[in-house]
């Protein structure tokens, strides 16, 4: 099989356009004709849903939320990014386009990032249609921020809570949808399978999370927009039920799976407080605009932080990189705390986090100022670990918070599997192998508002409508494999509780395939994996029965997806001999300890292809051309 | 510390419930609430019984899943905080705590401490939203709103759709949540021409939805974990009588041509 | 206008409405009231009596004796009867809300008069109806002489049995007042966060000399402050 990308002919700012007019149309009388499911009602999801029902489209949406409003897009906090020059400060949708492809360590697809700012204007526009409250300034017009180390203010806010809002006005405009009966919204589903007849995807398998029945949906073509993998460490900043289920039944499935290695880690996260951890609390990475990040210089010094005097105290990132200091990009401020902590200079009960001190600007600024400014952000930071910030630093460590990898996807937005989409973070999206700062949010209300929309309607005009149906024995028999599988989860009557076993999962991949990443290490995850995947499946305690609703069950599918998952995981990270974004193999860095990529090499997209259980993955490779970026050599120094 | 727990369990939405008691020790004053529990179903599982089904997602307080009533205070005691961010340092060592799911007519229990939330996406269905076309907007900029305006409806903006208001009034009234989106939607000027229309949509369905009538109680915003005013359920209820007794949309009359 | 009354919020205002022209009347009763502490008139005839009568024969030529009178109090009872009935109703709609009860409950913010507003109110009620029979009918009052009010309120205050149930009458109306009138300008929208403060005082503050107004006219002739009529 060969990956082709699609991406357009010309120059790389009428790429879009070009293909607006050359795609296909669906005739409006034919639209109501066919029938689209979407699976997972986050940013990405819910405007896909939305936006797929008001073109005429029926909608099918799922999800196994009580409700499409929580999906975990809502916790973002920091804010949105895009190209409107608002500010006067010289931004562009070129600039925008240039610093996620530079921000993304050259890992990503020139086009689809370009077509990303493009559309980054309209999704403003948009949402603040929509009625969602962006912060102002008095004059009443829209207020700005500077965020992520951008050097132009592009990031449009909504207090502490931009991804609540804007997936409040997604969740509006679904609803909306739904009350006029073009969306059939499913909540309480989690899909389980994806059906194929004659090699396109005509339908999922969902399980009706309240009442465990196994249901078939049949549609002309299903989008799956199901989010990041981030819980396969056990602890990340991902919400409690965030999985990689839907992505890997899809894999499963045909459809490849691009550079799975490609995590980023938070820098800013509330340490870990004890084994009963359950997750792990981000913290905005504004507080590095005023926050000094530090660590005791002798690894013995017990003292309490005020107690240590200045002299004693190591401001590590401002000495390493004297230009950028504590506003270093998110990998590798990440990577310098994991450095420290791993010598042994680590603070805190458990010896993992830093200081992140911001006596200095309150002697500078004052308190009002520092309150005035991260206010809320103190008053969590306390509510969780009963300092006060305005006293003694915060401790932070770094925890996973995104993942750039997902199902590959071509300029269309559709997998190797025909008819099947991934959008949002669910795709190996435009992020290359880091994402900046608020360009999730972006990514996905760009995918869903703006370009799903379009790309679809190509795939559907080239394909009869009402083509699938349940009967079809394709849907019969990808069911009995369902419930094949259900069965035996159910029947798993050990001792030992599948959380327990997920952490240890998550503890293998956080020390092999974490922030640093090593050929040993990751050989050595290759064969601690199967060994806990067996623990898993003789030992896993799953009570109750899976005809009604039973979390435990629920939990322990999206376990045993992980087990395999991270196995690809790890051989994506072992393959990709180099050291870009997030992904930092220990063999490739420069002689100052950064990251250094391999252009020649590794300049390309790694999708893995399932071949059948116990076989390697294919690695198929997508080249990665860059005409209008030049490659450079990230340095922060 | 060591806790005495009363949990409500109840099997099925239509079974018999009651209070089951539990005894656990070794809880540490650092762990959240939820965590907590997450230890006593680990033990529960492991002795191969039935864990406790209660909701959680983000564990940051703001997806709005979880839910319970701690010693008859909905998201227990602390003000302004969800049960996720609820921690056990705000209880006593051999303190005996009873949890209980949310209870309205309108939250029918599915099991244990879930319950079914539905209603409140139906109110939203009814008219919670802007109709806006995508790809049709105007320019951002060119409808500015006032910063006081702009950032009361922020104010309301903030719910999470938990149901804590409900749950916290002695009536099972939704009328904060309802208000709320109302006024989110309301104060800002995209939402002036669906005001009247969406005011009366979503008051009938919260009617519909047989939640109770609002006493002026303000159990609802002392308990909403993000501090929403009862000034909004006034707000809604101005909005409401002005679009059934002045602005009572008549029946569009054609214009005869000349 | 039905469908209004029939959703929750069209009945919260009418029992605020209803509510507002109650409070109206007590306190224009309250202020006659104060008639009592007048004396008597140039003619002999204490200014309350004086009161009673001209109540009595206001527009006497188009309704006849007591007619006018009458007609406001078939008014006030239909706004009396307007308020109770649609307050069952909610009253009905709670049940049927909270079906099943916590088994533990920390009200924190609800106040002392807010959860008592039914308990109070049917204190009220029976109060009303005693009330009425006592010294509006006579019926219950030994040697009620219609038309002789200071000398009937005389009659009436000798036992303390009856200021005692004045008093707790009163109490209740306080209460009831505290929370009717805050609530009326919360319902009607005429509240406002910055001034909150201010008018659950103002309430509270009302409620009190509405009370205290209330209470005077049995106190005052119980310790003897006001001189009984010479008849007695």
């Amino acid at each position: 099989m060969n990956l082709e990308s699609k991406v357009p002919e010309g120059p790389i700012q009428d790429k879009w356009d070009n293909h607006r007019f050359s795609m296909k149309l669906v005739n409006p009388a034919n639209k109501r004709k066919y029938r689209v499911i979407v699976v997972g009602t986050g940013l990405a999801g819910a405007s896909a849903a939305a936006t797929c029902a008001e073109l005429g489209y029926n909608v099918d949406a799922f999800t196994f939320h009580d409700s499409p409003r929580r999906a975990h897009s809502i916790a973002a906090q920091g804010g949105i990014n895009a190209a409107k020059n608002y500010q006067n400060d010289g931004d562009s949708i070129w600039r925008l386009f240039y610093d996620t492809v530079k921000g993304g360590d050259y890992r990503s697809r020139e086009a689809n990032v370009y077509r990303l700012s493009q559309v980054s204007v309209n999704i403003i526009d948009q949402c603040a249609a929509q009625g969602v409250p962006f912060a102002r300034e008095y004059g009443g017009l829209l207020a700005n921020r500077s965020f992520g180390g951008a050097q132009v203010s592009r990031t449009f806010y909504a207090r502490g809570q931009t991804g609540q809002q804007l997936l409040l006005g997604a969740y509006q405009a679904l609803s909306k949808e739904i009350a006029s009966g073009k969306v059939n919204m499913f909540n309480n589903r989690e899909m389980l399978d994806i059906v194929l007849i004659d090699g396109h995807a005509r339908g999922i398998i969902t399980r009706d999370l309240r009442t465990g029945e196994i249901e078939c949906h049949a549609a002309d073509a299903v989008v799956l927009a199901t989010g990041g993998y981030s819980n396969v460490y056990y602890l990340s900043t991902n919400a409690m039920n965030c999985n990689v289920t839907a992505a890997w039944r899809a894999y499963k499935r045909g459809a490849a799976f691009a550079n799975p290695c490609f995590t980023q880690i938070h820098p800013t996260c509330i340490p870990v407080s004890g084994d009963h951890q359950s997750k792990l609390t981000l913290m905005s990475e504004s507080l590095r605009n005023d926050g000094r990040i530090w660590v005791p210089k002798d690894k013995n010094d017990k003292r309490p932080a005020r107690e240590i005097p200045e002299e004693d105290r190591h401001y590590y990132l401002e000495e390493r990189y004297p230009s950028f200091g504590n506003l270093v990009p998110r990998d590798v401020a990440s990577r310098n705390a994991k450095e420290r902590c791993d010598a042994g200079y680590g603070v805190g009960a458990t010896g993992y986090g830093v200081y992140l001190d911001f006596a200095s600007a309150i002697g500078r600024l004052g308190k009002q100022a520092i309150k005035e400014r991260y206010g809320n952000l103190f008053e969590m930071y306390e509510r969780i670990t009963a300092e006060d910030p305005y006293e003694v630093p915060m401790r932070i460590f770094p925890a996973p918070h995104y993942t750039m990898g997902g199902l590959w996807v071509d300029y269309n937005l559709m997998t190797t599997v025909p008819g099947l989409f991934a959008i949002g973070e669910a795709n190996f999206s435009d992020h290359g192998s880091n994402r900046l700062g608020a360009s999730a949010l972006m990514q996905g209300l760009a995918d869903g508002y703006f370009i799903l929309p379009y790309t679809i309607g190509d795939y559907l005009a080239r394909n009869e409508p009402g083509s699938a149906s349940v009967d079809a024995k394709e849907f019969k028999e990808t069911k009995e494999e369902v419930e094949t599988r259900t069965d035996a989860l159910v029947a798993l009557k050990g001792k030992r509780p599948v959380d327990a076993i997920h952490r240890e999962l998550g503890r293998v991949m956080w020390n092999e395939c974490g922030m640093a990443r090593t050929a040993d290490g990751l050989q050595s995850a290759l064969k601690k994996i199967p060994q806990i995947r067996e623990e898993f499946w003789a030992n896993a305690s799953v009570p109750g029965s899976e005809g009604s609703l039973n979390q435990t069950l629920e939990r322990a599918g999206r376990i045993a997806d992980f087990l395999e998952f991270s196995e690809v995981m790890c051989l994506d990270a072992l393959n990709r001999n180099e050291s870009c974004g997030g992904h930092f193999r220990e063999e490739s860095q420069t002689p100052e300890g950064e990251a250094l990529r391999n252009d020649e090499e590794y300049s390309y997209a790694a999708a893995w292809l399932y071949q059948g259980p116990d076989k390697s993955p294919a690695l198929l490779k997508e080249p990665l051309q860059f005409e209008n970026v030049a490659l450079t050599q990230r340095s922060y120094k | 510390m060591r806790l005495t727990l009363y949990v409500w369990r109840q099997p099925s939405a239509d079974a018999q419930g009651d209070f089951v008691k539990y005894d656990l020790s070794d809880v540490s004053p650092d762990m959240s609430f939820l965590e907590m529990l997450d230890v006593l179903n680990a033990n529960l599982e492991e002795l191969g019984k039935e864990p406790i089904v209660f909701e959680s997602d983000c564990r940051e307080g703001i997806c709005g899943t979880c839910s319970m009533v701690i010693n008859g205070r909905a998201h227990g005691p602390e003000s302004k905080t969800t049960v996720c961010q609820l921690h056990m340092r705000s209880f006593q060592d051999g303190e005996t705590i009873y949890i209980e799911p949310w209870r309205a007519r309108a939250f029918p229990v599915v099991k244990d401490l879930a319950v079914d939330r539905s209603a409140f996406d139906r109110i939203i269905q009814a008219g919670g939203y802007i109709s806006v076309r995508t790809g049709s907007a105007p320019d951002a900029n060119e409808m500015p709103i006032p910063k006081v305006e702009s950032d009361l409806s922020m104010d309301a903006a903030a719910c999470i759709g938990c149901g804590a208001c409900v749950a916290a009034c002695p009536n099972g009234s939704a009328m904060l949540f309802t208000s709320a989106k109302i006024s989110h939607l309301g104060l800002v000027p995209q939402g002036q021409p669906e005001r009247t229309k969406r005011v009366k949509k979503m008051v009938e369905q919260m009617d519909d939805e047989l939640f109770g009538s609002c006493t002026n109680y303000g159990e609802c915003q002392d308990a909403c974990p993000k501090g929403i005013s009862i000034s909004f359920i006034g707000r809604m209820n101005k909005d409401y009588m002005k679009a059934k007794l002045i602005e009572v949309e008549e029946p569009r009359k054609e214009v005869e041509s000349q | 206008m039905l469908s209004f009354y029939k959703s929750t919020i069209g009945k919260k205002v009418v029992v605020a409405v209803t509510g507002c022209f109650l409070f109206l009347f007590v306190i224009g009763h309250m202020a006659g009231n104060m008639k009592v502490f007048l004396g008597y008139d140039r003619h002999g005839v204490h200014h309350i009596d004086a009161y009673g009568h001209f109540l009595r024969t206001f527009l006497e030529d188009a309704f006849g004796y007591g007619g006018f009178l009458w007609l406001m109090r078939g008014g006030l009872l239909a706004i009396l009867a307007l308020h109770l009935y649609t307050v069952m109703q909610l009253q009905v709609l709670k049940a049927k809300a909270r079906p099943v009860d916590y088994k533990k409950q920390d009200l924190r913010a609800s106040t002392f008069s807010a959860r008592t507003m039914m308990l109070g109110g049917f204190v009220i009620l029976l109060f009303i109806v005693f009330h009425l029979l006592h010294l509006t009918l006579g019926t219950v009052l030994e040697g009620f002489v219609h038309g002789e009010v200071y000398a009937n309120l005389h009659r009436a205050f000798r036992s303390p049995l009856t200021v005692f149930m004045y008093i707790i009458a009163m109490a209740a109306l306080g209460l009831h007042l505290r929370h009717g009138l805050w609530s009326f300008l919360q319902t009607l929208g005429l509240d406002n966060p910055d001034r909150n403060k201010c008018i659950r005082l103002g309430a509270a503050g009302l409620s009190v000399v509405i009370v205290l107004g209330f209470l005077s006219v049995p106190l005052a002739i119980y310790f003897g402050i006001l001189i009984p009529p010479a008849n007695l």
